[in-house]
């Protein structure tokens, strides 16, 4: 249950990344940066979360989404935002993100439309396809930069942005899956059938989760075309997606401080692990296959209901 | 005649995919969930054949005949063992869990094989060049060019569905496989061992797998680790585009998508966005017509 003080912690907490972002330039720039991904992941995972975990809907496409979001966002700030003047910069910003989110909201509802009246494995492959399919939209376009992809985006997104808008998130996904409303998720996810017969649209349900799951990815990969500065379409691969997968099933589908602690985790062991090379997707490949078998309701749910593992 | 032309090459691939496409279709008939490692059975099954192949010339000569279907019978039998290993090791102990479970364990499982594989103890990331078989001859028939590789495929493939349909119609293992396809509770109370022919239906499948990895092989200009993934995604639209679950849907939907797939390459405007049709046609068939050209729209039971 969301309890009341809810709206009062989302301000606390975006005021404090506001608040931690003004000294930002004392920090360590490496750690900086790790936070930001942290940040960034937080977004992901939590996105996902919402339409793995709480509507069980099996997505592969996450990175898709973000590629979107974050073409659409760095192209908007490199055609507008770098003559603007400084104060209008971070509404530009800001407008970017947005637009971005809702351009990757309707590439949600593209994909969802027709194969969430089907099955999840079809949802899965139908994902697949997408993330791929976008990924060679953005590699023979020459507005997006064809196979380089965009260059000299403005390094805009700091601590406050990050920090803010993933607590945003995670406030947005919480009111709306603990509302009355939201229970269709969850009833959604535990048994379809039911939920239809108690009067529940699951494909309506699925849809909303989908778009609003999508919007968040476009709006991460907003963020994080605005932290590396450069984007090429390889940067948002089946893999990338995969990364997310693992996070929201580390936490536990469904758990969202789980999976908040698992995108934290996994985004700072991230550097050490990069010395595995391609064993560091062996490593993932088990940890999937392991929780699997062993935790499906993921390492940091603990005693929870049944239908958790579903 | 140059549809003509175009027509034959996409019936050759086309009769890849159908091979891949029986695979995925079986399996989905008896445990209902996409087999997501069964393109990378296919890559195994390419291997096999890769590193038989200089043992075999030794035996038999450079690219006999006999030898090159020795290396496929043990190339088949290898990845019917992988097959049935995998159900046994990762599927097995999920079977009574939710599907959503025993799907990511299946993404778990094709990325553990994709990445085991492309470590360099195992078989590296680089590109290999698959041996030649056979001795290969461009035949040349009423204005049409043919590989007699792509013709050997379009025969063989031919042999092996019908050979699948006289197991699946006209043995006894055969009945199993479809009494536990139509209900597998029912099939056990009347003492169908369900293991037993679960196991025999991801042998075969994963056996027919590896003979069309060793031609998809043939046809590509290298193997490597990654190479089953875009043939098996084809497969699976192809085994979709037929109606899941249906073995002549497979084999139809595979050499329509291959036909598909070469025509629209030879379009020119179109070809670019080759990689995307498979997907529309996907998409297309899940709107229009779910259950595939030769599934039945099956009611979900309560």
């Amino acid at each position: 249950m969301m309890h009341i003080g809810a709206k009062r912690s989302l301000l606390t907490a975006i005021l404090i990344a506001v608040v931690v972002s003004l000294f930002s330039a004392h920090f360590n720039r490496y750690y900086r940066d790790v936070a930001i991904d942290v940040a960034i992941n937080i977004i992901l995972a939590v996105s996902l979360n919402l339409i793995l975990g709480h509507t069980g809907q099996f997505s592969l496409g996450h990175a898709g989404f973000m590629a979107v979001g974050g073409y659409i966002a760095a192209k908007i700030t490199l055609v507008f935002g770098v003559t603007a003047v400084a104060w209008a910069q971070p509404l530009i910003f800001l407008g970017a993100l947005l637009v971005g989110g809702i351009v990757a909201a309707l590439a949600g509802l593209a994909v969802g439309v027709p194969s969430l009246r089907l099955r999840g494995d079809y949802l899965a492959i139908v994902t697949l396809g997408f993330g791929e399919i976008i990924r060679v939209i953005f590699q023979t376009s020459e507005t997006f930069g064809a196979a380089t992809g965009l260059v000299a985006i403005p390094k805009w997104t700091t601590l406050g942005w990050g920090f803010g808008i993933a607590a945003i998130t995670v406030y947005v996904v919480g009111c709306l899956v603990n509302s009355t409303y939201g229970r269709g998720f969850i009833a959604v996810h535990d048994d379809e059938i039911a939920a239809g017969a108690m009067g529940i649209n699951p494909v309506r349900y699925k849809v909303t989760a989908f778009v609003i799951g999508a919007f968040f990815a476009g709006v991460a990969g907003g963020l994080y075309a605005h932290q590396k500065t450069t984007l090429s379409p390889g940067g948002f691969d089946f893999m990338k997606s995969i990364d997310i997968v693992v996070m929201v099933i580390l936490g536990g589908m469904g758990n969202t401080a789980g999976v908040i602690a698992a995108a934290v985790i996994l985004t700072v062991v991230q550097e050490p692990l990069r010395a595995l090379g391609p064993l560091r997707m062996v490593v993932f490949a088990l940890i999937i296959i392991v929780l699997m078998m062993l935790r499906p309701q993921g390492l940091f749910s603990f005693g929870k209901k049944k239908g958790a593992s579903a | 005649m140059h549809w003509l032309q175009q027509l034959t090459n996409g019936l050759a691939l086309g009769s890849i995919y159908a091979l891949i496409a029986l695979g995925y279709t079986m399996v989905y008939g008896v445990l209902r969930f996409i087999n997501f490692a069964h393109s990378d059975v296919l890559m195994l099954g390419a291997f096999s054949a890769f590193y038989l192949a200089p043992k075999m010339e030794a035996i038999f000569g450079p690219q006999s005949a006999i030898g090159a279907l020795v290396i496929i019978v043990l190339a088949a039998a290898i990845c019917a063992a992988i097959g049935i290993l995998i159900e046994l090791l990762a599927y097995r102990p999920l079977r009574k869990r939710p599907k959503l479970t025993v799907l990511i364990t299946a993404i778990g499982v094709s990325l553990f094989i994709e990445f085991t594989c492309q470590h360099g103890a195992v078989f590296g990331a680089a590109t290999k060049p698959f041996p030649k078989l056979l001795p290969t001859r461009e035949l040349h028939f009423a204005g049409i060019e043919m590989a007699s590789n792509d013709l050997l495929v379009l025969v063989l493939t031919a042999v092996l569905l019908v050979a699948m349909w006289f197991i699946v119609q006209r043995t006894k293992m055969g009945m199993a496989i479809r009494a536990v396809s139509f209900n597998e509770q029912a099939a056990s109370l009347m003492g169908v061992n369900v293991n037993r022919v679960i196991s025999f239906t991801f042998g075969l499948g994963s056996a027919l797998a590896a003979v069309a990895g060793i031609f998809y092989a043939m046809r590509a200009p290298g193997i490597e680790p990654l190479m089953g993934v875009q043939p098996g995604i084809r497969a699976f639209i192809a085994a979709v585009l037929g109606g899941i679950g249906n073995l002549p849907g497979a084999a139809l939907g595979g050499l329509l998508l291959g036909v598909l797939e070469t025509v629209a390459g030879g379009i020119p405007g179109v070809s670019n966005y080759r990689d995307g049709i498979a997907f529309a046609i996907l998409i297309l068939i899940l709107i229009f017509r779910p259950a595939g050209l030769l599934g039945k729209a099956m009611i979900e039971k309560v």
